[in-house]
């Protein structure tokens, strides 16, 4: 009943609404305003232009500041540092531009608005100024093109023969980690031996998986290049670690990798900037499904001895679940039993026809 | 203002007047045999070009209204992530649980809402009615090259429309997986339930809708091409033409690209293909896919999607150009230029895609390779901004409702295509891919720009399309509020761009890094929202003035172009009689010794013998 009322008030409004549109029409028309309209509004419209730029200027300038703070993630990473003073020297060039174009955009809208008895100046084209301006931002654009390229290259270069190792691998709606154990090697996986305890799909006859494990968070050691090595199970993800100035998509059927150089502690980023609750936190930036949001992961960067200690004292995951691996011993007898039984089976079956 | 306009015989010239009295008998007969038309093929099943370019404007502004109302949907849900939606139960229905937003209903939302403004609304409902409108009557045809082509083109837009109307209201939703639909999540249901039916409908209404696409772009070129009239060499062509023609090339070459896209796709969904899908474990399964790479279908999505976004933006610049020239009564500047501009953003365009895909695990080389040809693409943007600025200098501008979009046009695509710089540089895209800032940079480029480009084409043209005028004070209450609105939501964007919040997310409050700008997005948010309200300010205005709007005159722009030479409401055949040749650029405004501050096209160099430059005494 009341929604039927807001209804009718609404549709009362919008009729009252268009009656009064209609009267200020008509009162426009016996008045004869409409001829000297270009006069009046011509001017207030420059005259809006002139404060959009000056008001909306300065609002932008004080919004701005007043968020710079709250818009930049600490950095804690060697690249991290050098991509964002490309960022904001770029900002700065672009910053300039934006302000130079918008100005000239309003105040010749101001200045040139319409006066009766003027006449445009006929102009054409020129072309000596054409080439200046087709020139200038060709320029501007390929150093920030080289700059840009060199960085990338070192970023997406081959990472350091002794970079610490490990998987993160993106699901629906998690993150699942693992580290290659004493032996330095990731044991082989195969996705047709997921299943909910084997959740990485380990194939634990590759030896070089027994001592693989799996922890619950991520422990990096501070000024020591991490490999990162990506992979999804179902369907697209992206790592993406802000702080770390960190992201890479996680592709089923194709592994991806990104390294990179933490430089601060866990300790050291709570102490710098008081908050002794922060952490460093993963997301998953591609679009993957109802959790997307959800996918949270702790990242915890230690003073190098401190990540000894931390690794040393992992379990494998062969060791956590000795019954997976019982098992996957069994299905692997049992394939190989099967395997034979085919390789039997096969001539028995022909000779039978 | 009326009192300034010219007679109907001054805007025609001399020469138009003499060439309509020859009389022209076989298209005054053809003329009156279309007035007892029946309504259904004079209205609905038209091969008017003037007529479908209405029936694509009207069926966009339906879509508009409709992207507008999910995205005012899912912006109730940042701003207000804790808040209850229970009062949106009688509209949502089960998408309502327990008094919050479905999440993947959510994500259906924002599917929907890229799906309908991008394609829709600003493929469809702009270049389809301003190609379709300007095209012949620009360049002097009586018709499209094909109207029944036409007509089709029409037709299978609407019904590629009615089939993504429909996949909104199945039980498992609209697809979901964004609009760029990446596989696998487009590809299998399990991973949600709007990859099932609905991704169906969407791959189905958008191959149709590619056909239309391929229709109307077919037309659109052959148009350009072949039935120019007499005089109106490619040199003579309004940059309107210009921008329409290298868009329909663009449409041509790129859609089929997406085409395939889809198809490759709707086999993996069912026929068991693996052409994007491998190594895939989901709902406690293993599926047997494997080989196939996602990244493919990126590559493929983005051949397309690139293109797309200039295919959406080059009518806008074309209008705005001819707008911005009219209105500051000066001739554009740079006319070479802005044609030269225009071919090397459609050339570029084709080679930047990959500018999407730089941290997928594509090749870093290739990386490179992306980023220097997209920072090139700055350039001929850069000579449009440039020469855009020089047109108004020195004007007499009059705030007209379409001048007021064009400059606001303007002002959004420098802000917007800024950023393009940082977004196109690899090493920062690192930081920035899929942020808000992405977010905030395409949709003051492509999303607002084109938005205002359509608004200045529709009250430019809009005595043209109905012989009313919209009512310009509305007009200019629309542009102001929609302005400030735009730049309330998407600036502030920005920042939360910068400090690295991801697209797409339903809520941040599960991170503590994306905690700090609870109350910016609320911002945002109410922006956003008044913003879309402000809107049917148009929608009222629009409507309206179909009905009682002022009368139009013939040239109520004081224009140059062929168009407004036109009766007031042009019949079946655009001109009663003969077409008007075309002597002169369609620039020639505030020409020194002329007469009046304008010189239509079709007035020859031998009637203004006291404006002619020295080399133009010579030309006929």
């Amino acid at each position: 009943m009341t929604t039927l009322g807001v209804l009718l008030v609404l549709a009362l409004l919008l009729v009252v609404f268009g009656l009064l549109f209609r009267l200020q029409i008509l009162t426009s028309i016996f008045s004869g305003s409409s001829a000297r309209e270009l006069g009046t509004s011509n001017r207030v419209n420059a005259v809006l232009m002139i404060v959009f730029l000056v008001v909306g200027g300065a609002a932008f300038a004080w919004s701005f500041g007043d968020n710079f703070n709250k818009m930049n993630p600490p950095i804690a990473s060697v690249h991290g540092h050098a991509t964002e003073r490309m960022f904001w020297t770029t900002m700065i060039i672009i910053g300039i531009v934006f302000v130079l174009t918008q100005v000239l955009l309003f105040g010749y809208s101001y200045k040139y608005q319409h006066k009766e008895g003027q006449r445009a100046y006929f102009f054409p084209h020129n072309n000596k100024i054409e080439i200046i301006w087709t020139i200038i931002p060709a320029i501007v654009m390929a150093a920030l093109v080289f700059a840009g390229w060199k960085e990338w290259t070192r970023i997406t270069g081959p990472a350091p023969k002794d970079a610490v190792v490990l998987e993160i691998m993106g699901k629906q709606f998690n993150w699942l980690v693992r580290y290659p154990g004493r032996d330095m090697k990731l044991g082989v996986v195969n996705y047709r031996l997921i299943d909910a305890t084997n959740e990485f799909g380990f194939d634990l006859s590759d030896k070089s998986g027994l001592d693989d494990f799996v922890p619950g968070e991520i422990h990096i050691p501070k000024g020591h290049p991490v490999l990162l090595k990506i992979r999804s199970r179902d369907v697209l993800h992206a790592v993406y670690m802000p702080h770390f100035r960190v992201q890479m998509y996680a592709v089923p059927g194709m592994p991806t990798k990104f390294w990179f150089t933490p430089t601060k502690t866990t300790d050291e980023m709570r102490a710098q900037l008081g908050n002794p609750k922060f952490d460093y936190e993963l997301a998953c930036n591609q679009i993957c499904g109802r959790g997307h949001f959800a996918m949270k992961y702790k990242i915890i960067v230690d003073e190098p001895d401190d990540y000894v200690a931390w690794f040393s004292q992992q379990k494998s995951f062969s060791e956590q679940n000795p019954d997976v691996l019982a098992s996957l011993k069994q299905k692997e007898e049992k394939l190989v039993v099967k395997k034979a039984a085919a390789v039997i089976e096969t001539p028995a079956a022909k000779a039978s026809l | 203002m009326a009192a300034n306009l010219p007679t109907q015989a001054q805007v025609q010239g001399g020469i138009g007047v003499t060439e309509s009295q020859i009389t022209h008998d076989e298209h005054a007969l053809h003329d009156d045999h279309h007035h007892d038309q029946h309504w259904l093929f004079k209205y609905v099943f038209s091969t008017d070009h003037k007529v479908i370019a209405k029936q694509f404007l009207i069926t966009g502004i339906f879509w508009a209204i409709l992207g507008g109302t999910l995205s005012s949907l899912f912006r109730l849900q940042l701003g207000w992530p804790e808040s209850t939606m229970e009062w949106l139960t009688p509209v949502l229905g089960k998408w309502v649980e327990a008094g919050k937003l479905n999440p993947e209903f959510y994500l259906a939302l924002v599917t929907m809402h890229g799906t309908i403004m991008v394609f829709f609304v600003l493929t469809a409902g702009l270049s389809g009615t301003f190609s379709n409108f300007l095209i012949p009557l620009q360049v002097g045809a009586r018709d499209m090259a094909s109207g029944f082509m036409n007509m089709l083109s029409y037709w299978f837009f609407f019904v590629s429309g009615v089939i993504m109307f429909i996949s909104i209201f199945l039980e498992t939703g609209p697809a979901a997986a964004g609009w760029t639909i990446y596989p696998p999540l487009s590809a299998l249901p399990q991973a949600i339930p709007g990859s099932g039916m609905g991704m169906t409908l969407w791959l189905v209404s958008m191959a149709l809708f590619i056909v239309s696409q391929l229709l109307g772009g077919v037309n659109y070129i052959t148009t350009v091409i072949n039935l120019r009239t007499r005089g109106m060499s490619m040199s003579k062509l309004p940059l309107t033409i210009w921008s329409f023609f290298l868009t329909a090339v663009l449409g041509l070459l790129s859609f089929p690209v997406l085409f395939s896209a889809a198809l490759l796709l709707i086999f993996d969904r069912s026929f068991g293909t693996s052409f994007f899908l491998s190594d895939i474990y989901i709902a406690g399964q293993a599926l047997p896919n494997v080989g196939g790479s996602p990244i493919l279908f990126q590559h493929l999505f983005w051949f397309l999607g690139h293109p797309e976004v200039y295919i959406v933006i080059m009518p806008a610049m074309g209008m705005v150009s001819e707008i911005l020239a009219t209105n500051s009564r000066k001739p554009i500047f740079g006319y070479r230029a802005m044609i030269g501009s225009l071919l090397g953003i459609s050339l570029l365009s084709f080679v930047v895609w990959a500018h999407h895909m730089f941290i997928t695990g594509m090749n870093p080389f290739l990386g490179s390779v992306f980023m220097f040809l997209t920072l090139i693409i700055a350039v001929p943007s850069a000579v449009k901004t440039f020469n855009w600025l020089a047109t108004l200098w020195r004007g007499n501008i009059r705030f007209t409702s379409a001048m007021l979009f064009s400059i606001g046009f303007v002002s959004l695509f420098i802000s917007g295509g800024l950023t393009g710089i940082i977004l196109g540089n690899a090493a920062l895209d690192i930081q920035m891919h899929n942020t808000y800032f992405v977010v905030a940079h395409f949709h003051l480029v492509m999303g607002s720009s084109a938005f205002f480009g359509l608004f200045a084409g529709v009250y430019h043209w809009f005595p043209k399309m109905f012989g009313r005028m919209m009512d310009e004070k509305l007009g200019y209450i629309h542009f102001w509020l929609t302005f400030v609105g735009v730049y309330l939501v998407f600036l502030p964007m920005h920042y939360v761009g910068i400090a690295g919040f991801p697209r797409r997310y339903y809520a941040w409050t599960g991170f503590d890094m994306f905690s700090q700008f609870a109350d910016l997005n609320k911002f945002i948010s109410i922006a956003a929202i008044l913003a879309f309200f402000a809107q049917f300010v148009f929608v009222f205005n629009f409507f309206y003035s179909i009905f009682r709007g002022r009368r139009a005159t013939e040239n109520p722009w004081r224009s140059t172009t062929l168009e407004w030479t036109t009766p007031v409401v042009p019949g079946h055949g655009n001109w009663p009689g003969e077409i008007p040749a075309v002597y002169r650029w369609p620039y020639d405004y505030s020409k020194p010794g002329a007469e009046d501050d304008f010189i239509p096209q079709n007035v020859p160099y031998s009637k203004t013998t006291s404006s002619n430059l020295p080399y133009e005494n010579d030309n006929e």
